[in-house]
């Protein structure tokens, strides 16, 4: 009974907030990678367009909401989400428009789009702080928990509490959803294939007739689609702040770059490798330890080998180990 | 070409976790192709007197001149640096020709961009990276078909019944095969969008002779389908023996110019470019 107590516990506190975690920190690395294959630099901006799509969503809430507008059950943000990631895609096109084109046009060095992208990141910031301004903003609604911990422990009578959230379900559901949809996309469709194409190869690319411009084109898009789907399920999952998106920029490159730079896949696994490492090693294991043991050898302190505040050393530490020794990522990406 | 650039410059930078060499192009995606006029009773694909260079280098043709009409395979051949490939890109539109046209079909198509070229019927098949190495045989064949809109299996047929091996393969990354494989593919998608004249950059550089001899025996059997080919060639001595014109090229000018038989007999060329 104890073990079974343990592995509640565990589940409860680490496996499925970190499942939950890693789903919104693979859907983001997704768009990292992407940028990356076929625009071929490291989009520092993209927390920032996370951040954009996430608040545009969170406003579309607000609206439906006063309208009384709502999904029942679900949050109202899923309603909002198509709003959220046409005003994103927008928001990003103008910037290729601006910014971005110029540069291609001058078929600059992939690292001086880096430092434009990183300039892109400043104005984009300042942007939805203007906006949203820099608060924390919760804006689920909807029913909280799938199973709640109370509910979980009346059905099995154990002492400890299994609580599923909407909005991790949500998140699960919704990054399979979307994953399967970019896989098909790329490589089942002539458009789909067409980026490949590009990215492997520009000067083929154009010699076989298709347009740089338009693969460009969808390319932000769907990097505004994932990049606003991850935010917003971030943002369900936690809450809305300007600041901590910008600071997922960390864990999302970790992630790119753990499983593979330019590697779909590898976006996935390392989204899911950062997120159990940072839960795991920032979680304080008393409790699932005690319920290991025999009794009375339970530990006295918290057994938390790092805390929360240092999560971000997690993904940094990943990221040096990754690179010094194995470079191209889990799942050989382009070599990094 | 032009290094003066700044935004060409990356500054020594060799992080590849932030900037992704891989792939990246050097043509003008954006360049706007000029008007197209007729010029009738040409050969069907000219390049006339043809001078330039790269970018805003000095010229390296010198009123050049390359032709191949129907049903023919027309070879350049010259020593190293004589502008063999640049004389080739020059008639693709992949340079600057400052002074000079280029007619295809009877048209005047000096003005056009690559892409362009493409669609008015030049299929050209690269000297490198002329294939895309991450995607499978067959996907190679779809993005060669891309600017196709109606049905192009019966054209994946022909080309897989010219290129059984590729037929095997057709699944698997163009970039796992070998070198020989690798240049069918290349000439393979080149094909898939049935092009009016073929044009091949070296297409047996870097393989082994005996695959070169099955490279050959392919070319020759694509020009009997009818699509003039036009090709450079380092093998100067087989590619002359199944030309039916040749070109020799010495430091951007003709040196000679004559059926290729007629070269191979001519002792001039012999001694200065085939060893005697």
């Amino acid at each position: 009974m104890d073990l079974l107590n343990a592995i509640i516990t565990l589940s409860n506190f680490v496996i499925i907030p970190a499942i939950a975690y890693g789903s919104q920190l693979a859907l983001g690395a997704l768009g990292v990678t992407l940028i990356y294959g076929i625009l071929r630099f490291s989009n520092f901006a993209h927390g920032d367009t996370m951040a954009f799509g996430t608040m545009v969503t969170i406003l579309v809430t607000w609206l439906f909401q006063s309208w009384g507008i709502s999904l029942g059950v679900l949050p109202t943000a899923l309603l909002a989400l198509p709003f959220g990631i046409a005003g994103c895609a927008a928001f990003v096109l103008l910037t290729d428009r601006a910014v971005y084109r110029f540069y291609r046009t001058q078929k600059a060095k992939p690292v001086i789009l880096v430092i434009v992208s990183m300039g892109v990141m400043f104005i984009m910031n300042g942007v939805v702080r203007f906006i949203i301004g820099p608060d924390d903003h919760n804006f689920s609604d909807g029913e909280r928990f799938i199973i709640s911990a109370r509910t979980f422990r009346e059905m099995t009578g154990l002492q400890e509490g299994l609580a599923i959230r909407t909005s991790t379900g949500i998140t699960v559901i919704t990054a399979i959803v979307v994953v399967a949809l970019l896989f098909w996309f790329l490589n089942k469709t002539r458009t789909g294939k067409s980026m490949r194409a590009y990215s492997d190869n520009e000067d083929l690319a154009l010699l076989s007739g298709i347009n740089p411009e338009r693969v460009v084109l969808v390319t932000w898009v769907i990097v505004a689609a994932l990049a606003t789907v991850a935010g917003t399920l971030y943002g369900l999952d936690k809450s809305f702040k300007a600041f901590t998106y910008f600071q997922l920029l960390l864990p999302i490159f970790a992630s790119a770059i753990v499983g593979g730079l330019g590697s779909p896949v590898g976006a996935i696994a390392g989204g899911f490798v950062i997120a159990f490492s940072e839960v795991t090693i920032t979680y304080a294991w008393k409790k699932v330890i005690t319920y290991v043991l025999p009794d009375g050898m339970g530990p006295d302190g918290l057994v938390q080998l790092l805390s929360t505040d240092y999560k971000f050393a997690v993904s940094f530490i990943i990221l040096l180990v990754v690179l010094l020794f194995r470079p191209t990522g889990l799942f050989k990406g382009k070599s990094v | 070409m032009s290094t003066s650039n700044p935004y060409q410059d990356d500054r020594g930078n060799k992080d590849r976790s932030i900037a992704n060499p891989g792939g990246q192009g050097t043509a003008e995606a954006r360049r706007k192709s000029g008007p197209v006029t007729g010029a009738p009773d040409t050969p069907f694909l000219i390049g006339e007197n043809m001078t330039g260079g790269y970018g805003k280098g000095p010229d390296i043709l010198h009123e050049c001149t390359i032709a191949v009409d129907r049903g023919e395979i027309a070879v350049i051949v010259g020593p190293n640096g004589a502008g063999k490939s640049t004389a080739m890109k020059a008639v693709f539109g992949m340079l600057d020709v400052r002074s000079g046209r280029v007619l295809l079909d009877g048209e005047d198509i000096t003005t056009l961009t690559p892409q362009d070229r493409v669609i008015k019927g030049m299929g050209f098949v690269p000297q490198t990276h002329n294939i895309f190495t991450s995607m499978t045989v067959e996907e190679n064949l779809e993005m060669g078909a891309f600017i196709r809109t109606d049905d192009f299996r019966d054209t994946m047929a022909q080309v897989y019944d010219l290129f059984p091996i590729l037929k095997e393969k057709r699944r698997q990354p163009a970039g796992e095969l070998s070198g020989g494989q690798r240049q069918q593919v290349a000439v393979g998608r080149a094909l898939m969008t049935r092009p009016k004249v073929l044009m091949l950059d070296e297409p047996t550089a870097g393989v082994s002779p005996i695959v070169m001899d099955e490279l050959f025996d392919r070319i020759i059997e694509v020009a009997r389908t009818g699509i003039p080919i036009l090709m450079v060639e380092q093998n100067a001595r087989q590619a002359l023996e199944i030309a039916d014109k040749g070109y020799v090229l010495v430091q951007g000018r003709n040196a000679f110019t004559d059926t290729g038989k007629a070269l191979m007999a001519d002792p001039e060329v012999r001694r200065s470019f085939l060893g005697g």
